[in-house]
């Protein structure tokens, strides 16, 4: 019942800060890589991988990745401060709100901010012509879906720590090296044959494959669908994960 | 301030707690208390820091399960109808929890939100309860930099903003200078006044006799006596106390000596302790005696005194 108050609240709370602040990163990448070395890759004879043009390759990478960035920053820190430091959860739990109110109440703020930077992105790249069809709007609420597929566990994640320092762990050995190569910038075919699997069975890399796809305007329904649907476990299995260790953080 | 005061509760007690237990790992906090709260009273724990205040305020609340012993809120069990409880619950939790990046007025009109009160029903509150708690003029002030005093009014007004039944008040002055304090306990006046019931923990004895009618004094989690402050200073001691200052470091040879002067002699590391009915005549008989104290005092006993009596020691160390 209360949901809709809880984002009304929240959304003030939270939109305050600064969502876009992610965008000048993604914006570099994109410049650095999708048009700088874009234009080397353009004058090598092979100027597109898998059709694609290499701007728009990294356009639909990054979307994805950043949006995992957006969620992991989202799911740390502020999760672990409204629990131990700014006691807002303590707060929100005294009134009639429950644990899982409180934790979907967090999801959808990280999903406000998710939809606020991808779509950023999306009209910047638009503009430098990194996205070619009206499929990009479909792209952003792909990228919605990485972003509350990482959001959840993160957050179920983040309930467990009692100090900050598990989430400098988490930013370099998870967050970055999945940036990097889940091919967000080249394909993870690339990749040793030992590390590939790694790779397939990171949610990112499904994000990554979805988001771009979207993003260069051709699609592929059944490897979408069980893109989709990998990042739905992510996002199911991290809820009731997550709904667990705040009940047992915040219950008590 | 207008109040919904309901009555299906009839003359029931509002909260009532029957061997109540707070176990935290293998630590027992709350020790099998009975405790019950009526309509419009003002209900309070009084008890050193440690003496399981907070963890049974925390139980009242609603938000901390009981680990033993039944409790029952406004009728209601908080295992099963938590949220229905908090829903006429307010709280002021021992440490504020204000947003403190956002205004004042946005702290509250956001928490009323959380109860599912919608904006226009919102902002109307926020103005009344701001200009309860002496805030119209910083309104729009962020939170953050406000004084104590400020922030723990503002924590007040926001326990109101769903016009509670019973507003639960842990260690609302703890921290406060005593101007703030006093401004601060002219609003709990008015609040019971308009028939808000009142439980409050506080460790100051003064804040005990000022503001509670009935109260229980608590250590290392059980109950050590229950009545109004003038029961239990009649119960547990003197009417009046004699305070005596020796230039020596032991103060114990100096009770010996007054011995048979006061109904109890209680030895504290400064100073020694008379109880008695008339002070004066003590100090006269301690004076023909023979000793010369370096400072006396006869003052009225307080809940202090009761304190000390039930448990050998001193409310705040
Ligand atoms: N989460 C906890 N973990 C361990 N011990 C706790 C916890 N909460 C309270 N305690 C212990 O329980 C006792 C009672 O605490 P509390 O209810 O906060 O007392 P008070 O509010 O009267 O100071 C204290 O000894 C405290 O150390
Ligand atoms: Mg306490």
């Amino acid at each position: 019942m209360a949901l809709p108050a809880i984002l009304a609240g929240q959304l003030q709370t939270y939109v305050e800060g600064q969502p876009l602040l992610v965008l000048p990163v993604a914006l570099l990448f994109l410049g650095a890589l999708g048009f700088g070395l874009g234009s080397l890759i353009s004058k090598s004879g092979h100027p597109t991988i898998a059709g694609v043009p290499y701007p728009v390759y990294v356009a639909g990478g990054v979307l994805a990745a950043n949006a995992m960035m957006t969620a992991v920053g989202e799911s740390t820190w502020p999760v672990l401060g409204a629990i131990k430091w700014w006691r807002q959860y303590e707060a929100m739990l005294a009134t009639p709100l429950s644990v899982t109110d409180v934790l979907i109440g967090h999801l959808g703020i990280v999903l406000i901010r998710a939809f606020v930077a991808s779509s950023a992105f999306v009209i910047v790249a638009t503009l430098l012509g990194a996205v070619p069809s009206l499929w990009g709007i479909v792209a952003i609420f792909a990228s919605l879906l990485v972003a509350m597929a990482h959001s959840a566990p993160i957050m179920a994640f983040s309930a467990t720590q009692d100090k900050d320092t598990g989430f400098s762990l988490l930013f370099r050995l998870g967050a970055t090296p999945m940036f990097l190569f889940s091919g967000t910038f080249f394909p993870v075919e690339q990749l040793p044959a030992v590390l590939r699997p790694v790779a397939y069975a990171t949610p990112l890399y499904h994000g990554v494959e979805l988001c771009r796809g979207l993003l260069a305007g051709h699609p592929a329904p059944l490897p979408d669908l069980v893109h989709v649907g990998y990042l739905l476990l992510w996002l199911v299995a991290g809820f009731l994960v997550a709904r667990f260790t705040f009940r047992r953080r915040l219950v008590v | 301030m207008s109040l919904s005061v309901t009555t299906d509760t009839g003359d029931a007690p509002l909260i009532e707690a029957h061997g109540l237990t707070k176990k935290i790992r293998s630590f027992t906090a709350v020790d099998g208390i009975d405790v019950s709260v009526r309509r419009g009273e003002a209900f309070g724990f009084l008890g050193p820091n440690g003496a399981g205040k907070s963890s049974t305020m925390r139980m009242i609340a609603s938000v901390s399960p009981p680990t033993g012993g039944t409790l029952r809120i406004l009728g209601m069990d908080p295992r099963t109808d938590g949220p229905k409880i908090r829903a006429r619950l307010g709280v002021v939790p021992q440490l504020d929890t204000l947003d403190g990046e956002l205004s004042v007025r946005e702290n509250l009109v956001i928490y009323a939100r959380y109860f599912g009160l919608s904006r226009k029903v919102a902002n109307a509150r926020a103005d009344e309860l701001l200009e309860f708690a002496q805030l119209t003029e910083r309104a729009n002030s962020v939170v953050e930099p406000l004084s104590g005093g400020m922030k723990r009014r503002l924590t007040i007004a926001r326990g109101l903003v769903n016009e509670p039944e019973i507003l639960l008040l842990d260690e609302p002055t703890t921290g406060l200078d005593p101007q703030a304090r006093h401004v601060l306990w002219d609003r709990l006046f008015r609040l019971k006044r308009s028939g808000v019931t009142l439980v409050i923990t506080t460790h100051y004895m003064d804040e005990a006799e000022q503001l509670c009618d009935r109260l229980v004094v608590m250590d290392g989690g059980r109950i050590a006596a229950e009545g109004s402050p003038r029961e239990l200073i009649e119960r547990y001691s003197t009417r009046e106390v004699l305070e005596l200052r020796f230039d020596d470091e032991d103060h114990a040879p100096y009770a010996e000596k007054a011995e048979g002067l006061a109904d109890r002699v209680e030895v504290l590391p400064d100073r020694l302790l008379l109880y008695t009915d008339d002070g004066e005549k003590a100090l006269a008989g301690i004076q023909k005696r023979g000793m010369n104290p370096l400072s006396s005092l006869v003052r009225r006993a307080s809940l202090e005194d009761v304190f000390l009596h039930l448990t050998g020691r001193r409310l705040i160390d």
